[in-house]
């Protein structure tokens, strides 16, 4: 089922927690909201699955408006993000709750709910389990029984508020595998919110990228990554340096106030000057870090830090040691008018 | 906020906060204004000269320096029982623990005639003061003594779960600088159980100042000695003096709402005074 | 240096000595003011011999009595449970305006004398109250009769069940009932299934508590019944007519049942908390 969302706004008090949102969510499509805390991505989820109501705009589920029908009507399946499960249930209970609460013409017989309630056990690998209550859960089967609870009731739509946000890192990477490899079984459209760019880059197939309230950029993990649309994806996916252009950016060829965003790993170093817009730097720090290199340098007549990653084959052929004098030049690079500089100081 | 609640999925606010405000008004509000409309028809010429008859300004002295006595005897011991109850084992702990609670469980009127019974010249306890020519039962010291009992679990109540959150490591960080018990104690520990102390204490003060069926048994109940201000209401009910008993429960209800007020701001103050 | 640090000893532990002397101060105060107290209930209901005890409680008025405090509270608890539920579920679950002045007024009547709060009510329906005449046209009696007794206990019992369910329902979240309702659940279904489970040990609490003080509540009720042997007599009121009487020990028996209440009431209590804490749903504590 695809979802459709047009001119969607939504105040909380004085603070505007979603501006003009709109987005189009294909249908068996696995997509990703992803930004920092406070930037309305959990909102919108919300309001997806009519836990909140929006203040104006429109919500249609393929092609449906879906406004007046409340969360118990819309078919929609929610993860939260502290799972949620009934603590005085059993796991088995817990996940037969959506359809022991069906209404008496739809509700399936006991042994037909017996039947599914296992059958998602089992799908979620946890058919073993199901005697047990939540406390005696671990934080990642936790998780796997809310979405196998989520799951029961059939729905179109499923939503994941933060699903992995409370575990560990282990568990997470997981986790995060199996729910891409469940969602390429089961092909239901789902959206989920993270603020872990990693997490979002490695399921998704698409991913939003919100701040404040508003969508920076959608595109493919990749788009997001390669083809960072504002300054602030910029910063929020992957490391980035800053260049002011009037003072350290030569080869951007700007005259105004603007800045340039260069990637770790776009950065060519040199102990001779590639050409005239070449930066000379010295070198502060030199790490190697598995498969990378870091190396930090810094601008003549300035303070801050830039950092460059190097293949180590690439460190190997020339290597270079702290207090080396070298020049520093992109291979690519994007500039952005300073005017939004304040924005993303505060990202 | 423009709207008076915000959205949720829900149901039933509408019901239930409805009915919440009937029920509170019709059980609470409006008996309560009746309170205050009918003490308004004295007029305040009126509800002065009621207050400051002799016999009514006696009793509210009665009634609060008692209240004062008990609350603080119950400060000092219930801090110590917490801090018993709290730090060390014992046989019988958990029992003892349980019995804290028995003020709040044991009906006012067989508190009131058991310590009457026990304190009385002849009683148990009362024997041993008699010895010494010190009478408690029908005496303002037998109203204080029955006021301990009835607040007795209100400081231990506030006091433990507070005392019971004080990290250990605190306490081992300061002794490991050098300082001695007593130290840690006054420096460390109070400090941070004294906002829950003073909630004790006032919640202790509060309720005696109200109370009335254990009193009357112990008091003696003599005019302008050991007549408890919730004693004269009675009375001068049942001399049909609606305004005259209306007059002191509001000065009763002012005085303790003064009290308890300037002990909020006194622990405001304080906790204030601990975050900087 | 090392050597002074060794051998000096970190006081994060009293001394046996003072640790002796506190136990045995606390000790000593709880049995003046708590122990000697429930003995002596028991001493003088018992003082005559068991024949006495048992003829006290089988007089007409005694059992009367029994039967009306037993009466009232079955009314004022549930009135008050209801109440408890529906104000801790708008309060808990909801975000709106003048929340905490709510809150506060809930718990007004704990603020209050007793005897004021029986006295509220002679002023609106006592015979020169507001709706005293009206009453008496109509014939109809409030004041020193059962209903003013029932409305003055539930005045005096009306926050118990809600603070207590309040704080545990606002510990609670909301979570579980979304869940529930995007899962299909209706209104009812959620509160029945998934609300009611987790605060039973909470609500089963504030009914003990709420019970307990309705079965006692003397004050309040002192002042609206009235005090007529046999009719209007709840078991406090009954022991203060006894003890004024000088029939001690029919005074004690009927006050060694209040006691008895008060002793299943703390065993119950600790029960429950324990059963609470073992279910993972903490109980609100204090007065």
């Amino acid at each position: 089922m695809s979802i459709t969302i047009e001119n969607l706004n939504k105040q909380f008090g004085n603070y505007k927690a979603l501006d003009n949102i709109n987005l189009e969510v294909n249908s068996g499509e696995l997509l990703a909201l992803l930004g920092p805390s406070g930037c309305g991505k959990t909102s919108l989820l919300r309001i997806i699955g009519g836990l909140d109501v929006a203040d104006s705009g429109k919500l249609l589920f393929h092609g449906k408006d879906v406004e007046q029908r409340d969360a118990r009507e819309r078919n929609v399946g929610f993860v939260f993000q502290h799972y949620a499960l009934f603590r005085h249930m059993t796991v088995f209970e817990n996940v037969a709750f959506g359809l022991r609460v069906k209404q008496k013409k739809q509700r399936p017989k006991e042994a037909e709910i017996k039947r599914s309630v296992h059958e998602l056990l089992s799908l979620v690998q946890l058919d073993w389990l199901a005697d047990r209550y939540p406390a005696q859960l671990s934080g990642g089967q936790r998780q796997r029984i809310a979405l196998a609870r989520a799951l029961a009731v059939e729905p179109k739509i499923l939503l994941l508020d933060e699903p992995f946000g409370a575990l560990d890192a282990q568990v997470r990477k997981e986790l995060r595998r199996w729910l891409r490899r469940l969602h390429d079984e089961l092909h239901i459209t789902s959206i989920f919110v993270t603020h872990d760019q990693e997490e979002a880059l490695e399921v998704a197939d698409r991913v939003v990228v919100m701040n404040k309230g508003v969508i920076e950029q959608i595109g493919t993990p990749d788009e997001v990554y390669a083809a960072p649309a504002t300054p602030f994806v910029y910063q929020f996916i992957g490391n980035v340096n800053l260049f002011h252009s009037r003072e350290h950016a030569p080869w951007t060829q700007q005259h105004g106030d603007a800045v340039a965003y260069v990637r770790p790993h776009d950065i060519d170093i040199s102990h001779k000057p590639q050409d005239n817009t070449a930066l000379q730097v010295e070198v502060k720090l030199v790490r190697a870090i598995g498969s990378v290199v870091r190396v930090e340098v810094v601008a003549d007549g300035s303070s801050e830090f830039i950092e460059i990653e190097l293949s180590r084959e690439r460190f190997d052929t020339a290597p270079l040691s702290a207090g080396d004098k070298v020049f520093i030049r992109p291979r690519q690079y994007r500039v952005f008018e300073s005017g939004v500089k304040d924005e993303l100081s505060a990202a | 906020m423009s709207q008076f609640r915000a959205l949720s999925v829900l149901p039933g606010f509408n019901l239930a906060l409805g009915f919440t405000l009937l029920y509170l008004s019709l059980i609470v509000l409006i008996p309560l204004s009746a309170l205050f409309v009918k003490s308004a028809t004295l007029g305040l010429g009126g509800f002065w000269h009621v207050v400051t008859g002799d016999r009514v300004l006696a009793s509210l002295r009665v009634t609060f320096f008692t209240s004062f006595v008990a609350a603080v005897i119950n400060a000092f011991f219930g801090l110590i029982v917490a801090w018993v109850l709290v730090r060390y084992t014992f046989p019988g702990k958990r029992i003892v623990d349980a019995l804290v609670d028995l003020p709040f469980a044991l009906p006012t009127a067989v508190a009131g005639i058991t310590l009457a019974t026990l304190y009385a010249p002849n009683g148990w306890l009362g024997q041993y003061f008699a010895a010494h020519d010190i009478k408690v039962a029908y005496t303002p010291l037998g109203i204080v003594v029955v006021l301990t009992f009835i607040g007795l679990p209100f400081v231990v109540r506030t006091v433990q779960p507070v005392l019971a959150d004080v990290e250990a490591e605190v306490e081992e960080a300061a002794a490991s600088l050098g300082a001695g018990r007593l130290d840690v104690f006054r420096r460390v520990i109070f400090p941070a159980i004294y906002p829950a102390l003073l909630t004790g204490f006032a919640l202790a003060f509060a309720r005696a100042i109200g109370e009335y069926g254990s009193v009357i048994f112990i008091a003696g109940n003599m005019p302008y000695i050991s007549e408890i201000a919730p004693l004269l209401i009675v009375a001068k009910l049942e001399q049909y003096d609606y305004a005259g008993a209306t007059t002191i429960a509001v000065a009763m209800l002012l005085i303790s709402f003064v009290l308890l007020l300037s002990i909020n701001a006194l622990q405001w103050w304080s906790s204030r005074r601990g975050n900087r | 240096m090392s050597q002074v640090s060794i051998t000096r000893k970190i006081s994060t532990h009293e001394s046996t000595g003072v640790t002796l002397l506190l136990i045995g101060v606390a000790l000593a105060y709880l049995l003046v003011f708590l122990g000697m107290p429930l003995i002596v209930v028991f001493t003088q209901a018992l003082s005559k011999g068991w024949g006495l005890y048992w003829k006290a409680l089988q007089e007409p008025d005694a059992w009367s009595a029994i039967k009306l405090t037993f009466l009232v509270a079955a009314i004022a608890v549930p009135a008050n449970l209801v109440f408890g539920i529906a104000a801790a579920w708008a309060i808990a679950k909801f975000e709106f305006k003048g929340k905490s002045l709510l809150i506060t007024l809930i718990d007004l009547p704990f603020a209050i004398s007793p005897v004021v709060s029986g006295l509220v009510y002679v002023l609106l329906f006592g015979a020169q109250g507001w709706f005293g005449p009206w009453l008496q046209a109509h014939d109809i009696k409030l004041i020193f009769a059962v209903p003013g007794i029932v409305l003055a206990t539930i005045f005096v019992t009306f926050p118990f069940i809600a603070r207590e369910l309040i704080p545990l329902m606002q510990a609670q979240g909301k979570e579980e009932e979304e869940a529930a309702v995007s899962l299909g659940a209706s209104g009812w279904q959620t509160f029945w299934r998934v609300t009611l489970p987790n605060i039973k040990w909470g609500l089963l609490y504030g009914v003990i508590l709420c019970n307990t003080r309705a079965m006692g509540e003397f004050g309040a009720v002192s002042v609206v019944s009235g005090h007529i042997r046999g009719m209007t007599n709840t078991m406090p009121l009954h022991v203060e007519i006894l003890y004024n009487e000088y029939n001690f020990v029919a005074a004690f028996s009927v006050a060694s049942l209040l006691a008895l209440l008060a002793l299943v009431t703390l065993v119950m209590k600790s029960l429950v908390e324990w059963q609470a804490k073992r279910s993972g749903e903490p109980l609100h504590h204090g007065a």
